[in-house]
């Protein structure tokens, strides 16, 4: 590694850099990621957006190394400051599993253990530290208390079904940050919950984040969450990343047709009362037989014949607006 | 606009113990009260929206339309018919004319049958008789937008979007009148969610049918219902029509509702009413009003006693003290 990419490297909590993944499976060899490059600044917040099998998840698999064992590596890095995660072995990754790099899943119910109590769970999680169970059990108490646990003292004597939904939610977000790590991955944290404990969910991610000073990787698909809680947005289609810059630069200036289209899909966003809801015409490609044309070629709305439709380099726009077409120029205000 | 449906005043309840528990316990009302007095009607060719968390009961309600629970009070009209009461022989024709779109899109379809099957099964419940089923499958498949390759397929081959879209097929082959279309977008993703929500305002145009959606995505709401019900602890706590509820929200629950979905713009104005605490369990119904735990603008008498139902607009209720704009 040269010099100038060490340095760029330690600005970043997280650096990943041209990673491809392939699933080896019945049918062929799927192209779950290709060249996918995100950067995670520290203590910002970065949204990973993107529709159902975009690869979000494997994303997220891949930084903490537990894809299934048909997952296939092709190339690339992920840079946790300045070691490559890829080429960690296993001792090496327990040390940052739970410690520098937590999850947050978006079932609190099978994330928990069902048969061990929330209190064993919040001290078992600790077991790097060398201070006494005594110790470990108050710190534990502090953090359920810290999240809005109620009487956390006599709560860690129970059992995750015996909480609610919001508070299994609150309660795992206690284990993630108890070890207060560098890095803290949002899997979608709020989509099996309602309206209103969602809401109450992100404000308190949004408060513990700004005084843990931790990094959020933060996936979903809600666009209305993103646009509230995130500083960076990634946008992902297909596998790749098509888009990326500052919250304002993805919501106001959206410049990928791609983005563009999922901008204008969403209900929350049209102000009048429309009977007719705009939809992207087209299928998501087969990863399978893909082509090395352009992802979005099929349902781009902006082609035209100067475009080449093949995959377009990554274009810096403004500074740090990063979008991959060939016709890509600043979007007008959205 | 004739009225269709009218559900009055009906209340569901379920048992929480068996017969010799509940003795044991001395417990005189081992019941909980899922659906407690919801009264609406649905006109012809309109689409009503019910919206509430999990637990609401909203779905339990529903399904009281169709038969699938009985209600222990109150009156379910159906074109000026009783639905209460009927025996399983009276009721089955009716059937025909409410059709039902079920939450889980794939678990509602059975796992060892073909689309052609699962799409033609009704016909064959209620013995019509048909001539050429691949045919009429087709044509079924057609309306929701699906090509005809699909009659051969099996549920677990089908994506979110496609089985829903069979799901709709289904409920559409006896030409219902209306249709019941639990969660119809859940777990879609946008783009496809536009597509299975037009498709449902397109047949309605075409066909007439009435809908009643249930739904916790107040954006789906807005677009596509005329009127809806905001259901809170088996109760209506606002009912009116869409237009005006989102325009001029009541209840403190309607506005928490409202204020829990952020628009996807980081530069909107964050006025939010932040929702307190959680939805409380059924057994221990709070006192007074019941939202009065999660409410901002609680005063002593909520506490204490149930508010009244007001109207508040042309066709606009809700059950709060506060009757000024709470701003």
């Amino acid at each position: 590694m040269t010099g100038e990419t060490q340095n760029r490297n330690r600005e970043k909590v997280l650096s990943i850099k041209d990673l491809s993944v392939n699933f080896k499976t019945e049918n062929g060899l799927v192209q779950a990621l290709r060249r996918v490059s995100i950067d995670i600044p520290p203590k910002q917040i970065v949204g990973l957006v993107g529709e159902s099998g975009c690869g979000k998840s494997t994303v997220i698999n891949s930084i903490l190394r537990l894809l299934s064992n048909n997952a296939e590596i092709i190339q690339g890095s992920i840079h946790l400051q300045n070691k490559n995660i890829l080429m960690m072995t296993s001792t090496q990754l327990r040390a940052i599993r739970g410690k520098r790099i937590s999850v947050i899943f978006q079932d609190p119910m099978t994330s928990l253990n069902p048969a061990l109590s929330i209190g064993r769970q919040m001290t078992d999680i600790q077991y790097r530290d060398q201070i006494n169970q005594v110790a470990k059990r108050q710190r534990a108490i502090d953090m359920l208390t810290r999240v809005g646990i109620p009487d956390a003292e006599k709560r860690l004597k129970s059992y995750p079904h015996q909480f609610s939904g919001g508070m299994r939610q609150r309660i795992a977000i206690a284990m993630a940050l108890i070890m207060e790590p560098d890095l803290l991955i949002a899997d979608e944290p709020t989509t099996a919950l309602d309206a209103t404990l969602q809401i109450q969910i992100i404000e308190l991610l949004k408060t513990l984040q700004k005084e843990f000073r931790c990094s959020v990787l933060f996936v979903s698909h809600h666009l209305g969450l993103v646009a509230d809680f995130c500083d960076q947005v990634v946008v992902m289609y297909a596998g790749e990343v098509v888009e990326s810059g500052n919250v304002r630069d993805i919501f106001h200036r959206a410049a990928h047709p791609y983005t563009k289209r999922l901008l204008e899909c969403d209900p929350a966003r049209i102000k009048t009362k429309t009977r007719v809801l705009p939809t992207i015409p087209g299928y998501i490609p087969d990863l399978v037989n893909l082509s090395d044309d352009c992802i979005f070629k099929d349902r781009c709305h902006v082609k035209d014949n100067k475009c080449p439709l093949t995959v377009a380099p990554l274009t810096e726009l403004t500074p740090g607006h990063f979008v991959q077409c060939h016709l890509s120029q600043e979007g007008e205000n959205l | 606009m004739k009225n269709l449906l009218e559900i009055d005043n009906v209340k569901i309840r379920f048992r929480t113990k068996g017969m010799l528990k509940a003795v044991i316990d001395r417990d005189k009302d081992p019941y909980i009260e899922a659906v407690c007095g919801a009264s609406l009607t649905i006109k012809q060719g309109e689409t009503f929206a019910l919206v509430g968390e999990s637990g609401a009961g909203k779905t339990t309600l529903a399904r009281s339309i169709i038969g699938l629970v009985t209600p222990s009070q109150g009156s379910i009209r159906y074109q000026d018919q009783e639905l209460m009461g009927l025996d399983d022989k009276a009721f089955k024709p009716l059937k025909r004319d409410i059709a039902m779109m079920f939450q889980d899109p794939v678990g509602c379809l059975s796992p060892r049958l073909s689309v052609r099957s699962i799409i033609t099964e009704p016909f064959k419940i209620h013995g019509l008789p048909i001539n050429d089923v691949s045919k009429e499958a087709t044509k079924l498949l057609d309306m929701v937008g699906l090509p005809a390759s699909f009659l051969n397929s099996f549920p677990y081959q089908l994506s979110g979007g496609q089985a829903r879209r069979v799901g709709m097929a289904r409920a559409l082959a006896l030409s219902p009148k209306l249709i019941i279309a639990d969660e119809p977008t859940a777990g879609l993703d946008v783009s496809i969610q536009g597509e299975i929500l037009n498709l449902m305002y397109r047949l309605q145009h075409e066909l007439n049918i009435s809908f009643l959606v249930i739904t916790h995505n107040l954006a789906v709401v807005r677009h596509t219902s005329d009127r809806m019900a905001i259901m809170y602890l088996g109760r209506f706590v606002e009912t009116g029509p869409t237009d005006q509820i989102f325009e001029q929200p009541s209840h403190p629950y309607t506005k928490v509702l409202l204020s829990s979905s952020p628009e996807p713009d980081p530069d909107a104005p964050r006025n939010r009413v932040m929702p307190i605490g959680e939805i409380p369990s059924l057994i221990n119904r709070p006192s007074g009003c019941e939202f009065h735990t999660r409410c901002i603008y609680v005063e002593d008498r909520c506490r204490l006693e149930f508010p009244p139902d007001r109207t508040i607009g042309l066709d606009h209720n809700m059950t709060c003290f506060k009757s000024e704009k709470m701003k």
